[in-house]
């Protein structure tokens, strides 16, 4: 079990939100993680390499900070079963930068936008997800 | 100048993934986990992030360019081709499998976690892949 939280998580959804719109604001992109992630790999076909490593960088070093500003502890499950989380992170990088995009840049920024192909791939990553963990939890 | 105001704005991002709980897989999970121990808190998130981004596009669209850099890259692609569903279906395996999107991932690996320090390495290696098996010779921009 973990606890329902609506509203920190409806606030931290909006602060992911202006991140994306000032993302947009600043230097004209969309901010999807997989796009920028995928893209601090060679070959480099523009010229945004420093602004996109600034981003990751920021993106690792928030609860490093936020624990040495504030105190607090965060508090997380990761599954200890490393060849499982390795396989997953596989299928989660490949088919991320298959589709052009994640959670962030086609579920948050694509729906902003009602782009339809986004649309699609959030539906599929969403039911692919729950197939999953119906299949892990309560088939198997 | 452009790695300062990313690097806040990764902060920013960031935080918003620890406050709204998203760095932690247990909860992804649950969200995923409709029939047995679900947990509604991402649907807040995506509710939370869409709201602002959607209003927020609509005023930062209306210019005539950004800030800094000449144009806004906006994908414009409306097809819906055999990769829109593939690449969706293979990342909600993962998803669903590991409880970590790119983003809060990444995030988490400060917390240093041994699923964490496993699970970024490998989707590094596979978003190399796929980018491998995707890119021709000119790469079109999109998301």
């Amino acid at each position: 079990m973990t606890e329902f939280t609506p509203f920190a998580s409806l606030f931290g959804g909006a602060l992911i939100g202006l991140s994306a719109v000032l993302l947009m604001l600043w230097e004209g992109r969309i901010a999807g993680i997989s796009g920028i992630a995928g893209r601090l790999l060679p070959p480099y076909r523009d010229s945004a390499f420093l602004s996109r490593l600034g981003f990751i960088v920021g993106l690792v070093a928030a609860p490093i900070g936020m624990i040495a500003l504030t105190g607090i502890s965060i508090s997380q499950t990761v599954s200890s079963n490393l060849p499982l989380m390795m396989g997953a992170g596989l299928l989660v990088g490949f088919g991320s930068v298959y589709c052009n995009g994640c959670t962030s840049g086609h579920g948050v920024c694509g729906l902003s936008r009602l782009s339809t192909r986004s649309i699609v791939a959030t539906a599929t990553f969403m039911v692919a997800g729950i197939m999953t963990v119906f299949i892990i939890r309560h088939a198997i | 100048m452009s790695f300062i105001v990313n690097l806040a704005l990764g902060l920013l991002f960031g935080a918003g993934l620890v406050i709204s709980g998203m760095s932690d897989p247990a909860k992804v999970l649950n969200f995923l986990d409709p029939a047995g121990t679900w947990d509604p808190s991402l649907a807040f998130v995506m509710g939370g992030a869409v709201i602002v981004t959607f209003l927020g596009y609509r005023l930062v669209l209306r210019r005539a360019g950004p800030i800094s850099g000449d144009t806004f890259h906006v994908p414009t692609r409306k097809d819906i081709d055999g990769r829109i569903l593939a690449g969706p279906a293979i990342f909600g395996i993962g998803w669903g499998l590991g409880g970590f999107c790119p983003g809060p991932a990444l995030t988490a690996l400060g917390l240093a976690a041994p699923g964490t320090l496993a699970f970024v390495p490998a989707m590094i290696v596979g978003m190399w892949i796929a980018r491998a098996l995707t890119e021709r010779p000119v790469a079109p921009q999109t998301a």
